[in-house]
Formats: C-alpha cells, sequence, structure tokens
C-alpha cells in the first residue's frame, strides 16, 4: 500500500501512507500504512512504544512526520498543528485530559472556537449545543460546573464534547479507559456506538484486548513501530492478538499453584489516614495478610488505595494498629519511618516508580543502592564502595533480566518494564517478610508484565505476604488469592478469586455491595 | 487626625499606588498567562530613565511617555526571547533584567547629563501636569463632598486617571473576550490551549508584551508625573512590592487595585509622620518607611491566606503528550 499512485478511496476516513518519524537515533513509526474506514471503531493496540501514540501526534499535528502522506477523506491533507487537525474533522480525546481545570465545561468547550472577539454570544451558543448534544449522546454535564468538582468520567465526557463542538468527524481516542470503572467504560462504549451510528468515525488506541474486542469493528496492531497487521474484529482472538503485539505467544494467565497461608504476617485494624486538607482518605480499614498469601486490592484509582501503601510503607501517618509479624508499629511518624519499617521487614515498590520508586536522571546502580546506604557492604562509615554497589546492580540486573543490564545507564533511559524491574530487584531481594507493591505493571509491556507476575507469586511460594493494588482487574484476578475491594476510604468487599467475576467486582468498586446489587 | 488631613493622606496615597498600580497590572498580565515576571522593577527603572530623558530633550512628556514605554518593551522582548522562545528560567531572566536596568540607566545617564546618574530637573511641557476636574472649584466649599472631589479626586495627573481605569478594562479583557480567556487557560494549562488549536507562544508573547506596556506606563508616571526627573534606582524596590500586592490580590484586577492602595496608604502614612508617638513609645522614622517592605514580607511570608498562583506558572510549555 506504500505507493503513492494508488487512486484514493472516498470510504477511506483516514488513510496513511507511508508514514515514518525518528527521534534521534529512534525509529518510533516506520513507514506506516493505515486504512480506516468511514463510520467504524477502528482499534489500534499494542505494546508500550510501539509507536501508536507518535502515530496519532502526528495525525493531531504534534510532531510532523519524515516521510509519507496523510489523506483525509480521500484528499491529500498536510497538518502542520493541531488547527490544522481540527480544520480537518480530526478531534482527539487525550489519555491525560487537556482541560482548564478551574474553568467550567463550557468555558473549556469554548476555547480556541469562539464565535468572535467577546465571549457572551460564544457561551451562549454553546450552552445550547451542549444541551442538545447532551440529548442526542447520553452525555449529561452541567455547563456551568468547574471541571476539577467533576469526576473522571465526566472530565472524559467533556473532551468528548469538545471535540463534537468542533464538528469533528474523526474522534481519536488514547488509552480513554484506563481512568474509568468498569460501569463508566461501558457508559463510554454505547456513547462511542452512538457516534459510530450517526457516521462518526473512532480510533481507539488500547493495550486492553478485551475493550479491542468488545467495541471495535477492525483492528490495527502496532509492534515496534511498524503496523504489523489489520484483522477486522469477528475474525481475530484476543489470544492472537496478543501474538501480533508481542510477536510470540504470550500466557494471559498466571500459573500458580494454590496459595498455603500461613501464620498472619501483617494485621491492621481501624487504620485511619486524613491529608493535609483535612479530608479522611481512610475510614477504618481492617484486613490481614497471612505468609505465603497475596491480598489483592481493587478499586478504581483514588479510594484510599495509595494511601494504604503510604502509610505501612512509613511515609504517611494515620491513626489505628498496624502489627508486623505480631509486633506494633508506630503509626504516628516520630518513632517510625520508612528506613525502620524496612528494617522490619516491610518492603514497597511504590504505584508511581517515576516519582517514588526511582530517581530518572540517577544512574541504575544508584537508584538500586537506594535503601542499602546503611549496610555494612557498602559502607565504611565515611565513604561509600561505589564498586561494590556498581557489583552489586549489576547481579540483580542479570537475575530480574534488565534490559540493558548496564549499571551506568540513567534510570530514564530504560524502558518503562525494565525501570519496573529495577524497582522490583531492589526490593524483592531485600528480603522482606511483606511486599507492598502497587500498580506493579502500569506502562509495562506484556512481556515484561509475565516477568514481575512470575516474581510475585515467587515470592509468595517461598513464603512472604503480599499486598498488591492495582486498578486492572485482568491483574488483581490472576494473582490475588484474595480479593478485597476498596471504595471510598473502606474496604467494601472481600471475595475469594474462585468465586466471584468480573462484573461482580465492578459493582463493588463502583460502591455496590452485593445486597444493593442484587 | 482631622477629616482633611484624611483627605490628604488618601491624596498621597492615590499618587503613590498609581505606579504600584500599573506594575501591578502589568504583572498580573504576564503572570495570568504563565510567564512569572520579577523583572517589573528593571522594566519600571528602564521606563523612568528613558521617559525622563526624552522629555527633556524634547521637552514633550508625551514623548517621554512613548520612550519609556519602548524602553519596557525592549526589555521585555528579551524576557520573551529568553522564557518563551528558549524556555529559560523566568526568574533568572527576570534577576538578569533587574541588574541590566540597573546598571544601564546610570551608565547611560552620567554619558548623557553628567549628573551623576540623575537627568536634569523637568519643567513645564516635560511634566505631567495637574488636571483640575471640572467644577472642582466650584464645590470645593461645600462639606465632605467638597474636599473629596476637589483635594482627592481632583488635581491628578492624567495618568493616575488612566491607571484607574486599566483595573475595569483589563477585567473586562479577562473575563469578557476571547483574548481573555485564552490568556487565562495558557497560565493554567498551555496544552490545552495548544490542542484547542491556539497558539501558547503567541499568547505568551501578547501577555509580556502588554505588561511590558503598563511597566512603562509605571515608569513614566514615576519619572514625569510623581517627581521631577530621574534619579539612580528611583523605582526603590516597587517592582518587588507590586509582586506583593499581585499576590495579595490573588491575581484579580479589582483586588490589585485594593492592594496596591493599601501599599501606597502605606508609603503615604510615612512620607507624612516621620515620627510617631504611639501610647507613649517613639516610633522611629524608619520604621515608618519600612512599613510598606514590611507588608511586602509579611504577604510574601504567606500570612493573609492561601493564594493559589496560576497554575502552569514559571513553567516553559514544552508539548508532549
Amino acid at each position: 500500500m506504500t505507493a503513492a499512485g494508488t487512486p484514493p478511496d472516498p470510504d477511506l476516513a483516514i488513510e496513511l501512507r507511508g508514514i515514518s518519524k525518528s527521534f534521534g537515533p529512534v525509529r518510533a513509526n516506520k513507514d506506516i500504512a493505515l486504512r480506516v474506514r468511514r463510520g467504524t471503531i477502528h482499534g489500534i493496540i499494542g505494546e508500550n512504544g510501539a509507536g501508536k501514540s507518535t502515530l496519532m501526534s502526528i495525525l493531531y499535528g504534534f510532531y510532523k512526520a519524515d516521510a509519507g502522506e496523510i489523506m483525509i477523506g480521500g484528499k491529500r491533507t498536510e497538518i502542520p498543528d493541531s488547527q490544522a487537525a481540527i480544520d480537518a474533522g480530526i478531534g482527539m480525546v487525550f489519555q491525560h485530559f487537556k482541560l482548564v481545570e478551574n474553568f467550567t465545561v463550557l468555558e473549556n468547550v469554548v476555547l480556541g472556537a469562539e464565535e468572535g472577539r467577546l465571549l457572551r454570544p460564544s457561551l451562549a451558543k454553546a450552552r445550547k449545543l451542549l444541551r442538545q448534544l447532551a440529548d442526542d449522546y447520553e452525555m449529561d454535564v452541567d455547563p456551568e460546573a468547574v471541571i476539577e468538582d467533576l469526576g473522571v468520567g465526566q472530565q472524559q465526557r467533556v473532551e468528548i464534547l469538545k471535540a463534537l463542538y468542533r464538528e469533528a468527524d474523526i474522534l481519536i481516542l488514547d488509552e480513554p479507559t484506563g481512568v474509568l470503572t468498569p460501569a463508566e467504560a461501558d457508559h463510554l462504549f454505547r456513547i462511542l456506538r452512538g457516534l459510530r451510528d450517526e457516521g462518526k468515525t473512532i480510533i481507539l488506541i488500547t493495550h486492553k484486548l478485551r475493550e479491542v474486542m468488545e467495541i471495535t469493528d477492525t483492528v490495527s496492531v502496532m509492534r515496534r513501530g511498524e503496523m504489523t497487521a489489520t484483522v477486522q474484529t469477528a475474525d481475530t482472538s484476543p489470544e492472537e492478538l496478543a501474538e501480533l503485539m508481542v510477536g510470540r505467544k504470550v500466557l494471559l494467565r498466571v500459573d500458580k499453584a494454590p496459595a498455603r497461608p500461613g501464620k498472619a504476617v501483617l494485621e491492621v485494624k481501624n487504620l485511619r489516614v486524613t491529608d493535609v486538607q483535612g479530608v479522611e482518605r481512610l475510614k477504618g480499614i481492617d484486613l490481614r495478610i497471612h505468609a505465603g498469601e497475596i491480598l489483592g486490592v481493587a478499586g478504581v484509582a483514588g479510594n484510599g488505595q495509595s494511601e494504604l501503601l503510604e502509610v505501612l510503607g512509613g511515609y504517611a501517618n494515620g491513626t489505628g494498629t498496624i502489627r508486623l509479624n505480631d509486633q506494633t508499629i508506630d503509626l504516628t511518624g516520630t518513632a517510625s519511618d520508612a528506613r525502620t519499617r524496612r528494617a522490619r521487614g516491610i518492603a514497597h515498590v511504590p504505584e508511581d516508580r517515576q516519582r517514588e520508586g526511582l530517581i530518572m536522571d540517577y544512574r541504575a546502580w544508584e537508584n538500586v543502592g537506594f535503601g542499602y546506604h546503611h549496610d555494612a557492604r557498602f559502607n565504611s562509615g565515611i565513604f561509600m564502595d561505589n564498586a561494590a554497589l556498581r557489583a552489586d546492580c549489576a547481579a540483580k540486573m542479570e537475575r530480574f533480566d534488565v534490559r540493558p543490564p548496564d549499571p551506568n545507564l540513567a534510570a530514564k533511559n530504560f524502558s518503562g518494564g525494565n525501570q519496573q524491574k529495577i524497582v522490583l530487584a531492589r526490593e524483592i531481594e531485600r528480603n522482606p517478610d511483606l511486599l507492598l507493591i502497587g500498580q506493579p505493571t502500569r506502562g509495562v509491556d506484556i512481556g515484561a508484565i509475565e516477568f514481575i507476575h512470575e516474581q510475585i507469586v515467587a515470592l509468595r511460594d517461598q513464603g512472604k505476604a503480599i499486598l498488591l493494588v492495582s486498578v486492572e482487574l485482568d491483574e488483581i484476578m490472576a494473582l490475588s488469592d484474595r480479593i478485597a475491594v476498596m471504595f471510598d476510604g473502606r474496604i467494601i468487599g472481600e471475595r475469594l478469586p474462585s468465586e466471584t467475576d468480573q462484573g461482580e467486582l465492578g459493582l463493588l468498586m463502583a460502591g455496590m455491595t452485593g445486597e444493593a446489587a442484587a | 487626625m482631622d477629616f482633611l488631613g484624611i483627605i490628604q493622606i488618601l491624596d498621597s496615597a492615590l499618587r503613590l499606588a498609581t505606579p504600584l498600580l500599573f506594575a501591578c497590572l502589568a504583572g498580573l498580565f504576564s503572570e495570568r498567562a504563565g510567564i512569572f515576571d520579577i523583572g517589573l522593577e528593571g522594566k519600571i527603572l528602564a521606563s523612568a530613565f528613558l521617559s525622563a530623558a526624552f522629555a527633556f530633550y524634547t521637552g514633550n512628556v508625551w514623548l517621554g511617555l512613548l520612550a519609556g514605554i519602548v524602553a519596557s518593551l525592549m526589555l521585555s522582548a528579551i524576557h520573551g526571547l529568553a522564557s518563551i522562545t528558549f524556555r529559560g528560567n523566568q526568574l533568572i531572566s527576570g534577576v538578569a533584567i533587574n541588574f541590566l536596568a540597573s546598571g544601564i540607566t546610570v551608565v547611560v545617564g552620567e554619558a548623557w547629563f553628567g549628573l551623576g546618574g540623575r537627568t536634569p530637573s523637568l519643567m513645564g511641557g516635560a511634566r505631567f501636569a495637574e488636571i483640575t476636574l471640572p467644577f472642582a472649584d466650584a464645590i470645593r466649599g461645600m462639606p465632605v463632598i467638597g474636599p473629596i472631589y476637589s483635594d482627592l479626586l481632583s488635581g491628578h495627573s492624567i495618568l493616575v486617571y488612566f491607571g484607574l481605569l486599566c483595573v475595569p478594562l483589563t477585567w473586562w479583557v479577562l473575563y469578557r473576550t476571547r483574548f481573555g480567556l485564552r490568556l487565562r487557560a495558557v497560565g493554567e494549562n498551555p496544552a490545552a490551549v495548544d490542542t484547542a488549536g491556539v497558539s501558547v507562544v503567541g499568547l505568551r508573547y501578547a501577555a509580556v508584551m502588554i505588561c511590558g506596556v503598563l511597566c512603562g506606563f509605571a515608569g513614566a508616571y514615576l519619572a514625569t508625573a510623581l517627581s521631577a526627573g530621574f534619579v539612580k534606582e528611583m523605582s526603590a524596590g516597587r517592582g518587588f512590592i507590586a509582586l506583593a500586592a499581585l499576590i495579595f490580590a490573588k491575581w484579580r484586577p479589582w483586588y490589585a487595585l485594593g492592594a496596591t492602595f493599601l501599599f501606597g496608604l502605606l508609603d503615604a502614612f510615612g512620607n507624612r509622620y516621620q515620627s510617631l508617638d504611639l501610647f507613649g513609645v517613639d516610633i522611629p522614622t524608619q520604621f515608618m518607611q519600612a512599613l510598606p517592605y514590611i507588608l511586602t514580607v509579611v504577604i510574601l511570608a504567606g500570612f493573609v491566606g492561601r493564594a493559589i498562583p496560576p497554575r502552569a506558572g514559571g513553567k516553559p510549555y514544552v508539548k508532549e503528550r
């Protein structure tokens, strides 16, 4: 399809021919060809770093392609900036919303698409149009509401409304369900189907195979900057897509033996945390984790999971009791901090590895050395033994299959999966009694996910207790021996993975307990 | 203190608040667009010098004003280039502008006039005259209204009235026009503006230039209306006080009027009561004159409640996703 002479097909909303883009030596897109039929939902899947986002950025005028051409509706179109993309009828809903937080919905919708120099007429017109769009597509959003007061689901609707207000015919959504509850995701899919039936074209970028299977008509797979396949969704299977993404067969399930729980390692009673703004984030948590057991904490992000990890890890204060191996841990923060927690046998893989797990500009060996600075192996009282730290890092990188295994490389130069392996190596090799692990595979590609999951299960089989926090239900289901669902600072329910399903967990995550949902 | 005394203090406060008001609104435009500007001080100083020099040479204060605005705009352009185009550190650029202005005004002043960095005194048409409002003389005798109108409101230079007019004007531009919406948006989340197809760079340059024009007014007012000529370092920290007022005003135009007037009032007090006997304790002159600066420190230390600056303030915009 690279032949530039092929006549354009007016049935195609978008046709890309031979798109290439390099950043320095990295070839993010190599000779990409893509044909998206009008009035369809077209999925684009691929691992992180496969080049999906780069491709869409080229389409939305963020980057200029080094080579290739873009055809919109059968016409060759240059897209040097976002305005050109908007003019060509393309609307984009970014993964991280591009909204002005302290503006109203109306102001955000109007921004950049005002009617004239004065604001009032634009706002009046937008108010009317929003009401109509809300009726047409089930997108009820109060036009006068301020963005920061809205939930993420609603904010996303504002982004879609922004695009529709600009009369977009082609809507690109980048990982739209990452922040949504299952119910919100279903609602989004209803909206998208409605838009498609109206004749709009939708491109959905995702790494979730389940979504691709559920909603798309056609799906294109990207791997390492290349478009490897485009297939009809009805003719394919998740296994085939996963293989196309990774280039080899992958296990979507984790092989693990039944847990053999031992004595209780962690007991938490009536744990409460109040944040600096005076909002109570944890409202009385009770939980217990045994040796040789993985307790999975599911929930929509922001329901107290982060605070739970922080207070257990020793960098937030709280009230209540925490007992580790039958010994009480002080929670006031004066006698017990992250360092003493570590000494008592708690290791912590934080949720946000780039902010809390690593210093991105430091080398791998420096990052791996964190928390070991008082260790006599590396510390002679005044000077650190950097050579020993480097050697230790090299050994850990070897055991955890970090690529490239170079201790002198800065953390930011590793891929997401390898960064996570570095953190994991540092924490697991402490040989802790309890491992706290948050979002272990966020932004990690499928190959590394497998490896990380294996490591977590292996640690459990050594008789360690593991507290796993993840917003990915698949991950919770695959790894956990017990599942606790958090909602609004409480544990709203506990289930065994064998006795529940994603539907029931989804309801719990939305705050509906079993009785109310039934 | 009698009624006339109060009127006189308020009158003096209004005069002293005007350069702060211009500078504060200047900072408001710049910071609302996400460009921190601690170079207000330098711009005021440069404008004060060039406006005085031109007013002296041409004998025309309006040409002086124009020259002052040009001087300030040139420094604004440097700030824009450093912080918008080259995405440099906005604080450092501002500091550099302050040093540049502080040095260059004295050097050029000495070369041109040989008066140790001063300009000669301005007279007649080289200064902004005081304007007597209509009927000011006629109703001076009336109780209460008379002094307020004739002594407090009347008898200022045209720049004072223009400064006051700038407050509703700024409010209107900010909250009632397309430009204002975009300006506020670019200071909060430039990515939202960019993806909406509007140029972040263009908006920020526009804001920085408006800031330059307003600082030009502040400086020209200092040298050609409040005083009669340029004196070395005559801005005397007003740019920084204006920044404190801006924080105090929570980046809002009407509040800016209130905040700068408060500083003007303290300044007026300091000037009038060189020494004050407060319940038997003798307050020294120096303390009275330090009042505006003390308030600045208090405000900057955050004793006046939480002020949330524009969220993208101080950060260069780099396209990313």
